[in-house]
């Protein structure tokens, strides 16, 4: 819907200042309804959140407020007292702060205003930042960790006194993770610093706005504190189909390899495509395949957050000059960073989530009211039936964005820190602050003097720091760094994103003699565990090269040109997403009502047929189990629909049910639908004959004592333990003058891990590990909530053979990692297998 | 955890699987508690205990668990009781830092006194504490030779046979369909002997690495692994690099 005729004239010149009214209409156009009413609102004292899709001028709409009130003001003549900024902009990306730097010089300068404005990122010079303290503008672009390091500074009150507005870009991205809520904290800060600050958030629409609305203002118990809202509806309705192939689609796997001809014709037939996927091996994936078949040499370029920063950059500047027309990309461009005339989006393998597709077909097309163009290529026959669940979702306009949810504990140690390095603290009026953060209005008292006393000597039980603490409480009850070097060290480990060591990866060549040369092309960064696992000689496909693996030199990956074509793929992590718990539902849907399958391409029709013919379908509000036997094992496949952590989770916890059983489970694999099981005991058997019951086997009491026992031996546990720890400010992310030496960290989390767990098990860093890892990788809550929702629901399918719901998650059995336990047992294996020329192994 | 969890619940008469092997003509066995004890001089060597780790990054501002020193010490007395020796040989870096022992606090000091009690202790210095101890029972010495063997912490590029050293916290990794398992190791071929690293908070280095360049024959190095309560013995041939 299209808001534009229906402002009266008047308003927009009782609002706007007469330069904005002359640059408006010398551009022939009108300040659009949503934009004048944040405008007013705000003048009005209002914090506010905007929801609007791409193209609606959310920006400018978010710059009104500060640049109308920065021409009343006018410049500050030279030799006045020192002004601090006026308005604070924090976007989740360098890049996007850098982008909307140049995009917003442009009406400033047309207009003539006198305003300046600078951005501030971890790639700003020093002396300009110094420069900045000294003599701040009027508006400064920036990031999350520089507002933390910011108001870690002794200066801090003096820089932000005189601050009016923060502007908050993509806010629903941010708030969801760590870097909100350190930065929800820096907001309760800023108000203490400022009183007056009102903030303006922005943002893509999501499930439920209210949580963004109380995120943006104080909260304070019994007070129902929140931004007002504006919300632009509408922009045209998107055109998304789903890809129509002659191939045949694949029972499992994630290439989507079948559909490379035809999505290579759909770039062909469109001027410019983004082609999203949802991890960086299948971007590589997919960009060498479509090189293999791309006849017309068509510009079809790469992009992922490991490539070296140059070439990124190479591709961004090649797009926006429309050079180039195709981009395989993964989820760096999912923000908004302008990209030019996109007439498609083609999206490979399933979405996971409704919110997430609407946002990525959101890159086409940046003007509101034409429609955007979309298809999806789901990779396999389930992801057919999950793409189309998504695009009936993105019809009807349905959000699946995840709540807010508590505060970190982490985080608010890093916090603290930071607060003690800006200035000595009072713990109350701290802790007041603090829960004045919507994330952080849960935390008491008593926790928060744990963190306190963790942040001033690790908080051990055994109090063996006293005299090494980092923070002291003075005789007036404040506490302050006990040294300079604590906010030295503050400063270089500021920050909530934690990465693994990553190594250079290096282009060289052999020389004559066959030895290694120097100084070879920079590709990109890869995952220091992944090269570790390579030998010399093993190719793997990186920055869409297939390279052979030379050696490792210092911190360096050294490669050469590989000339095999069955590369390894580098197996990164993350970057996978789940399946959200709404599209979950929406499959479940579609899969029980026999109607719906009509929509579905044949091939997947005749396999679901034929499945309800073998077996039978599952119910949308029950929980389908199968059990048959294969070999000289017997399976159990459960269909839940929950997403692959959680269903990961769900098979740790049902194999210890199972072995306690006596029906010796031997493992278990998880996808985004379903997981199987396999054991040396007839399953099937067991629970046809009640031992044990289903019921019994899936009841809620498993999220009690099972998952305590199995948490402990986690090794998931470990790499969010580790996470938290450098977060928390207990292991240093960076030492000064060793950054480059990932690969030297002189402690290992693990064994720290180890021996705080064994010696303080209730220890405040391995509660934070604990919450962590319940809501993240383990979606406990989830299967909690799947757990009740079938009771008294399950159905249980005894079969001879496999059925055809079955095969592709049968077919993902083998490619999983084991870990904990089992790798002693592998360990074993290899010992008395694989090695059996071993030598002495005697008895004591 | 293995060795964290064994050494304070199931000691000390849990039977262990060790490997036996022979340093230039010296009969050992590899304790999988890391500790290496050979029979016939009845001595038990361990390496790299790194005590006071925790306190010495504390003092440095990183507020490391304090409880690796009690955790190292109740291995050290697991496989004491062991093999019950009539001399203990530490090779060095026995403590994260020169004032480590000084600094340590008086609990540990008595549970170290009590080990030692009716036996012979050597501390050899390490690089981390090349002053030697303070205040402990035993003797501390640059480097020890006794019976064909040479008791050192960095391992001498152009030793003679029989060199028993640690410094290098060897480790080594296997592959086993698909999956990688990476271990502390005890690494001989026959000639020289490099010890796994005991304290628990002490990290490895692969075998492959170069700093282990020119140690040793790859021909007749075998890596005998630190498993949960046994040695996997594994030949360098079949190691992962």
């Amino acid at each position: 819907m299209n808001q534009i005729d229906s402002i009266p004239r008047a308003k927009t010149q009782i609002l706007l200042p007469p330069p904005f009214l002359r640059w408006f209409a010398e551009k022939g156009w009108q300040p659009r309804a949503h934009q004048l009413e944040l405008l007013s609102r705000v003048q009005g004292g209002e914090s506010m959140l905007l929801i609007a899709p791409t193209g609606a001028g959310k920006t400018l709409a978010g710059f009104l407020p500060s640049l109308v009130s920065l021409t009343e003001r006018g410049k500050i003549p030279p030799g006045s007292a020192f002004t601090g900024i006026h308005t604070l902009y924090i976007s989740p990306l360098k890049a996007l702060a850098v982008d909307i730097e140049r995009n917003l010089m442009k009406p400033v300068g047309d207009m003539g205003l006198p305003v300046r404005i600078e951005n501030r990122t971890g790639d700003t010079p020093a002396a300009k930042r110094q420069r900045q303290k000294l003599n701040p503008p009027d508006i400064l672009l920036t990031t999350p960790e520089q507002v933390a390091l910011l108001l870690a500074n002794g200066e801090a009150e003096r820089f932000f006194k005189d601050l009016k507005y923060v502007v908050l870009d993509e806010l629903h991205s941010l708030v969801t993770s760590k870097r909100g809520h350190l930065l929800s904290l820096g907001l309760a800060r800023l108000r203490q610093l400022a009183p007056g600050m009102q903030a303006i958030g922005l943002s893509a629409t999501v499930a439920d706005p209210m949580d963004l609305q109380r995120w943006l203002a104080p909260q304070r118990a019994g007070e129902n504190n929140h931004a007002g809202l504006i919300t632009v509806t509408g922009g045209a309705r998107p055109e998304i189909s789903i890809m129509r192939t002659d191939e045949r689609v694949p029972w499992a796997g994630h290439s989507a390899a079948y559909a490379i001809g035809d999505i290579y014709k759909a770039i062909g037939e469109t001027r410019t495509t983004l082609l999203f996927v949802n991890t960086r091996s299948q971007a590589e994936r997919v960009f060498q395949e479509l090189w293999t078949i791309n006849d017309d040499n068509l510009p079809i370029a790469l992009h992922h957050g490991s490539l070296d920063v140059g070439q990124r950059r190479k591709v961004e500047a090649a797009m926006a000059e429309n050079k180039l027309r195709a981009v395989v990309a993964t989820s760096t461009l999912d923000l908004g960073i302008d990209w030019g005339d996109v007439d498609m989006v083609i999206h490979v393998g399933a979405p996971k989530g409704a919110s997430r597709l609407a946002q990525r077909i959101g890159r086409a097309n940046h003007r509101m009211d034409e429609p955007s163009r979309a298809i999806l290529v789901p990779a396999n026959r389930f992801e057919v039936m999950e793409c189309q669940a998504a695009l009936d979702a993105n019809y009807i306009g349905a959000q699946d964005t995840p709540p807010v949810g508590k505060g970190a504990l982490d985080v608010l140690a890093q916090h603290v820190l930071g607060m003690a390095c800006a200035a000595p603290f009072d713990p109350l009026s701290l802790y007041t602050e603090i829960t004045s953060a919507a994330p952080y209005a849960y935390l008491t008292w008593e926790t928060f003097e744990r963190i306190v006393d963790f942040v001033a000597t690790g908080g051990y039980a055994l109090r063996a720091y006293e005299r090494y603490a980092k923070i002291r409480k003075t005789p007036e009850g404040f506490w302050r760094v006990s040294n300079p070097m604590v906010a030295q060290q503050y400063r270089l480990n500021v920050g909530t994103i934690i990465e693994s060591p990553m190594l250079n990866v290096r282009m060289v060549k052999h020389n004559a003699r066959g030895a290694l040369g120097r100084g070879g092309m920079a590709l990109g960064k890869v995952e220091e565990y992944f090269i570790e696992m390579l030998s010399p000689g093993d190719t793997f496909l990186f920055s869409g090269k297939v390279l052979r693996f030379e050696g490792i030199r210092e911190s360096e990956c050294l490669v050469s040109q590989g000339y095999k074509l069955d590369p390894k793929v580098p197996s990164y992590a993350g970057g996978k997403f789940p399946l959200s718990t709404y599209l979950a539902q929406q499959v479940r849907k579609m899969l029980a009502d026999p109607s719906r399958h009509a929509t579905l391409p044949d091939q997947v029709r005749d396999w679901l047929s034929l499945q309800k013919d073998l077996s039978m379908l599952p119910k949308e509000d029950e929980l389908l189990i199968e059990t048959f036997p294969r070999g000289s094992r017997h399976y159990m496949v459960i269909y839940a629909f929950e997403g692959r952590l959680a269903h990961q989770t769900l098979g740790m916890l049902l194999t210890r049910r199972l072995d306690r059983a006596g029906l010796k489970p031997l493992g278990f694999v998880a996808t985004d639908y379903s997981l199987a099981i396999w054991a040396l005991e007839d399953l099937g058997e067991a629970f046809t004959s009640g031992r044990p019951r289903l019921a019994d086997l899936f009841d809620e009491d498993m999220l009690g004592d099972d998952l305590e026992a199995w948490l402990n031996e986690s090794f998931l546990l470990k790499r969010t333990f580790r996470n938290c720890a450098v977060i928390a400010g207990l292991i240093d992310q960076r030492h000064p003058g060793k950054e480059k030496s990932g690969r030297q960290v002189t402690v290992s989390a693990d064994l720290i891990y180890d021996v705080l767990r064994s010696h303080e098990p209730d220890h405040i860093l391995l509660e934070a590990t604990r919450n962590d890892a319940s809501t993240g990788l383990l979606e406990i809550e989830r299967l909690g909530d799947m757990l009740s929702r079938i009771k008294g629901h399950i159905t249980h399918r005894p079969l001879d053979r496999i059925s055809p719901l079955a095969v592709p998650v049968m077919l993902e059995i083998g490619k999983e990692a084991v870990n904990g336990d089992a790798q002693d047992f592998l360990l074993a294996e290899a010992a008395d297998e694989l090695f059996a020329d071993v030598m002495a192994t005697a008895s004591p | 955890m293995h060795r964290i969890a064994h050494a304070i619940s199931a000691l000390p008469d849990n039977p262990a699987l060790s490997a036996r092997i022979v340093v230039n003509g010296v009969i050992g066995i590899c304790d999988p508690l890391g500790g290496l004890y050979l029979p016939d001089l009845d001595i038990l060597v361990v390496s790299d205990l790194h005590l006071e780790k925790g306190s010495a990054f504390a003092r440095r501002g990183m507020m490391l668990p304090p409880y690796d020193t009690l955790a190292t010490l109740r291995i050290l007395d697991a496989v004491i009781s062991r093999h019950n020796p009539k001399t203990v040989i530490s090779l060095g870096d026995n403590f994260h830092d020169r004032v480590g022992s000084a600094l340590m606090p008086e609990l540990f000091r008595s549970m170290i006194e009590t080990m030692a009690r009716g036996r012979e202790w050597v501390w050899i210095n390490g690089n981390h504490d090349p002053d030697g101890t303070t205040a402990l029972p035993g003797a501390s010495m640059d480097e020890l030779t006794h019976s064909g063997l040479i008791f050192r912490h960095e391992p001498a590029l152009n030793a003679s046979t029989g060199e028993i050293a640690g410094h290098l916290h060897p480790s080594a990794t296997v592959r086993r369909r698909e999956k990688y398992m990476r271990r502390a190791c005890f690494a001989t071929d026959g000639r020289r002997l490099i010890m796994p690293a005991f304290g628990v908070t002490t990290g490895g280095l692969d075998l492959r690495h170069q700093a282990m360049r020119g140690l040793f024959d790859h021909q007749t190095l075998v890596a005998h692994m630190l498993g949960r309560d046994r040695i996997y013995s594994v030949r360098f041939a079949n190691l992962l690099g």
